[in-house]
Order: structure tokens, then sequence, then C-alpha cells
């Protein structure tokens, strides 16, 4: 059952499936760009919900990193031959590609392995700018990879752990922001957008604070970059991270985005090939930032490829995604508080949140519920997404949770709300 | 059902799920306890037993956990009362090795009850680890009872 989707809706048909008034806005949706969204799972078609842990990827990425190997495979910044310099110039053609899209020179763009790896060279990279007693703040609605490198940082240099605690509303509580945030404050380290939550947090107001107070601030914009119009100097920050993979690219690829005078103070963590300038057998010299941070041989056919996605999101324009997600995020909130008998977690309006609903069902565990749903080839993710803490905080050890990307339609949360039924009846609920 | 569903979610373990065996503490200190843990999943059991002379007496279990992980909990509870330590380690590892064997076949002779129907769990290889938890926490469990427990809790991640 495939559905008449293309780039611009022919004038006066409904861009998606939607009941009356839910779609006004939402402009087309892309489905058609996806070739994975072909398939069917389990004898259905595939209703792909799950877009926070890994975006599909338009056909014309797919075809990009191909290209690369078919035509460009070399290495990066040494080869005299062609293909080296084709392969260097993609590369290189990537960085300023997030720069422009980041609203950022290509020299504050530091490619790297995703997010993770990215807050883990910032994390390591200040170590030795920090003394005992410093004071990190993060908040408790962080991904492990926002949180865990700061725990580990903090237990080898005797630096304190603080946090902003989450209000049953499922917003951060800024009011413990000025006793939370003193003088001993060295990093601010928060995610933009959570990726349970949904919460949009107000980054800028939090790094002005931080940044008056001398802390540098940091930010995991892994669930915003290509989700919610974003520019880099809008948010106030040192630091921002995010993955290529969750912005409809490839694996392997991520992004550390910097002011010059902060990516300055980061020590290189990882050495080798590549990040030097001069090596003798006694000492080495570093390379100028960026390259300072990228040792070993990246991921090339990656960052070939991820240009493509960002052309996907810049045609269909990054307000008009922006609609759509809140159009589809309206929409599941109001279906999933329908169906009653559902925990459903963060803001309760759309406009304040990314395009992602969590929700428990006390009736049918979070695994039963995505296997269920899996059978009818919807696809979400179930348990604690990489946030213990957050989950603590809600008193559960696993939320079920549908996301959204620019292929959705009103129709993949009918389904997922079927299912819900569906999983409901298994259990005799 | 579909989708294999209805081989996953059998009456059987439905059942079990619906109306776990084994929630009651037991009368006495537990001869024998462990804890199991799937970080990943977040699921999390406590097994405690009870013994008499060469035999286990009672099992109580106490699983937060998904349908297959909280009815094989509620199997492990029926069957191994009235079997010696040695039995029930056996029955365990005889269940563990039927997960990841192609036909998932239990031997008659260990009386192997409603633990046959559990077994159809294997073909969907994301849940045998929630099948295989109440039964290596047990394994911990008779482990601690011979001394030669590692502390830390069960798990049948990684």
């Amino acid at each position: 059952m495939k559905r008449a989707k293309s780039l611009a809706a022919p004038a006066g048909v409904k861009p998606c499936d939607g009941q009356a008034g839910d779609c006004t806005h939402c402009g087309p949706v892309f489905g058609e760009r996806f070739p994975l969204l072909e398939r069917t799972v389990n004898g259905r078609r595939l209703v792909y919900l799950d877009s926070a842990a890994t975006t599909q990827k338009p056909g014309a990425v797919i075809a990009a990193e191909a290209r690369y190997y078919r035509l460009h495979n070399a290495n990066v910044h040494r080869g005299m031959h062609t293909l080296g310099v084709e392969a260097t110039d993609l590369y290189e053609g990537c960085r300023a590609r997030v720069g422009r899209f980041l609203g950022l020179p290509a020299e504050q763009v530091v490619v790297t392995r995703g997010a993770t790896s990215a807050l883990n060279l910032v994390a390591g990279g200040l170590a030795p700018t920090l003394k005992p007693g410093d004071e990190i703040l993060i908040t408790e609605m962080e991904h492990h990879a926002n949180l865990v490198p700061w725990l580990e940082l903090a237990r080898r240099e005797g630096l304190v752990v603080r946090h902003i605690p989450v209000t049953d509303g499922g917003e951060l509580e800024l009011a413990r922001l000025p006793e939370l945030l003193n003088g001993r404050t060295r990093v601010v380290a928060l995610t933009h957008v959570s990726n349970v939550l949904g919460t949009i947090n107000p980054v800028a107001e939090i790094a002005a604070l931080a940044r008056r107070r001398g802390a540098l601030v940091v930010v995991d914009a892994a669930q915003s970059v290509g989700h919610l119009p974003l520019a880099f100097d809008d948010l106030d920050c040192d630091f921002l991270v995010f993955s290529a993979h969750k912005t409809y690219g490839p694996m392997g690829l991520g992004f550390l985005a910097g002011r010059a005078e902060a990516l300055e103070r980061l020590h290189p963590v990882e050495t080798g090939g590549e990040m030097i300038e001069t090596v003798t057998m006694e000492s080495a010299t570093w390379a100028a930032i960026p390259q300072r941070f990228e040792a070993g041989t990246p991921n090339v056919a990656a960052a070939a490829a991820f240009p493509a996605a960002l052309d996907t999101i810049d045609e269909a324009t990054i307000e008009r995604l922006r609609q759509h997600e809140i159009s589809l995020t309206a929409y599941a909130l109001e279906r999933l508080q329908a169906k009653g008998g559902l925990t459903i977690y963060g803001p309760r309006d759309a406009a304040r949140r990314g395009g992602l609903v969590a929700f428990h069902d006390p009736m049918v565990h979070p695994h039963d519920m995505a296997q269920l749903l899996d059978s009818l080839g919807v696809a979400v993710r179930a348990g604690h997404h990489c946030a213990q803490p957050l989950h603590r905080r809600l008193g559960v050890v696993a939320t079920s949770r549908a996301s959204f990307g620019m292929y959705n339609a009103h129709d993949d949360i009918d389904a997922l709300i079927d299912g819900i039924g569906y999983a409901r009846s298994v259990f005799g609920a | 059902m579909n989708g294999g569903m209805d081989e996953l979610y059998r009456e059987v373990i439905l059942d079990h799920h619906r109306r776990p065996r084994g929630q009651q503490p037991l009368p006495g200190p537990a001869d024998a306890r462990a804890e199991g843990k799937n970080p990943s999943c977040g699921d999390e059991l406590l097994l405690e037993l009870a013994c008499a002379g060469e035999a286990i007496t009672a099992a109580h279990v106490a699983c937060h956990g998904c349908a297959i992980a909280t009815a094989s909990g509620s199997i492990l509870a029926e069957l191994v009362p009235g079997r010696t330590p040695e039995q029930a380690r056996a029955l365990a590892e005889a269940f563990r090795e039927a997960m990841h064997s192609p036909d998932g076949a239990l031997p008659d002779s260990l009386d192997p009850g409603d633990l046959e129907v559990l077994t159809g769990v294997r073909k969907f290889p994301a849940r045998v680890k929630c099948a295989l938890l109440p039964w290596i926490t047990l394994l911990s469990a008779l482990e601690a009872r011979d001394g030669k427990a590692a502390g830390l809790p069960a798990t049948t991640e990684a």
C-alpha cells in the first residue's frame, strides 16, 4: 500500500492523511525520497516511528555514499593523486556545508564519529584545564552520552557534578539555577531537546547566565539539528554537538561545532596521524584546529554523503519540517490522550516539544508493546532510551517512544494507536 | 494473532504473566538468593529459595520485567520446588541450551512442564535474554549457596 507522496504536493491535494484541519500547515511529506520506507515488515507497510534513534536516509544520501566508494575512494589530506584530492575535497566540502548549515565558518567545525565521540572530545579535552573542586552542571534529562563522560571526567579530576532537576511537567527546574550555578561552575552541559520528554530547553537563556559566570556551555543538539530551526549563534553556547545519522545522514559521522576561542581551550584527546604538525622521536606539535581533533582516517564516505541530507532539509525548508513535526506531535498527543490509561511524558504543548512522544501503558510492558507493534509493521523504541536517571525520576524502568521524521504522516500515528489497542487486547486489557 | 505473535505470546505464557506464581515471600529466611538484571532492558529480578534436606522447598520470584521474563520467572517458581539443587541446575542448563538450539527440545526426563512452551521464544532472538534471565539467576543463586558466588547480579546481556 504505497501512499502518494511527493516533494511538491499538487495544488488542492492534502499532503498527509490526517483528519481535516490537522494538516493544513503540515506541508508535503517526503516519504517518497526514502527508499527503505517502501519495504514491508511482517507483511505490513513499514510505519517507522523511531527517528529519534536514527532517521532513515534519502536515496540521494545512499547514492552519494555509494558514489564515493565507486569513484573517489582514497585517504584524505595526504594523497598527491587525483583520488586523494577528490576525497579531500568531498571531506572538506562536508565540513564547510555543515558550517553553512549552522552559520559557522568551516574552521569551527570538527568532524567526529558521532555526537557521543564529540562530547567525549570536549569532556576529555577540557580535563587539563580543570582542577579538583571545579563543578560541572548538567541536567536530569541528559542522554547518557552527555552524562557519563562528565561523571568519568569528575571521577578522574576530582570534580563535582551537579544537575538541574526535572519538574513533574517534564521541564528543567530553572528556579534552582541561581543556586546550582556558582563561581566554581566551569562547564554547563545540557541537551537542546530531550530524547524522552521531547522538552525543548531554553538553551540560550541558560547559556547567557552560565557564560556570564565564566562557565563553558556545551549543547547536545542530537535531537534538534535538522528538526528545529537552529543557528549556532542563537544558542549562545560554546560547543554544540550532533550526529549525522539522526539528521537524515549516514552513520559513523558527527560534528563538534564551537566558538574559536573555546576550541582553542581543548587539548587533543586522540593523537596520532593527521592531527600533527611536526613529530620527532621526542615530541610532537599539533596541527591547527580543526584537524588537531581529527586523528586517524575519518569516515570520508559518510562525509561525502552528508551534504545530500542537508540539501534535502534545506529544500524542504527547516521551518516547514518543524511545522510538520509539531502537527504530528500534536496529533499523537491528542490520540494517545484519548486512548486513556496511558502515562504520557513531557510538556502537553506540541510547540514546546521536539517530534517525539514517550508513553507508558501499565498493562503492557514497553518491550511487549514494541514487539506487538512490530508484528503490525510499526517500529517504536522501548527501553530507557539511554536516560536511566530520567526514567528513575519518572518512576519507571522503561517507556515506549514514538518519534517522527519528515517522512511520517498522520496515518502513521493512526497505525500506532491501532497497534496499542491490539497490544492491550493480547494482554486482555 | 499474526507476525508470529501467537507463537511468542502463547496462552500458557499469558496466563503465567497474568497470575505469576512464586509471588509470596518465603516463610523464613532464604537459603539461597540472587539478583538478576538486564541493564539495557531494565528488567530486574530477585530470586529466593528455601531448602530442606535434599530438596528446594519453595521459590520466591519478584520480577520487574516484560511478559516473557515474568512468565519465565513464574514457570521457574512452579517447576523448581521439589527438585534437588542439582536437578534444578540441570533443568536451567538444559533450558539455556534449548534456547540456543534449532529444535529447542528439552528432554522429557527433566519433566520440563510449561518450560517447553517457553522454548518457542527462541524464534525471537531479541527476547531470548528475557526468557533466560530467571534461570541464569537461579544458577547464580545455586552458586551462591555453594559459596561460589561472584556477588554481582546475574545477567543475560553480553
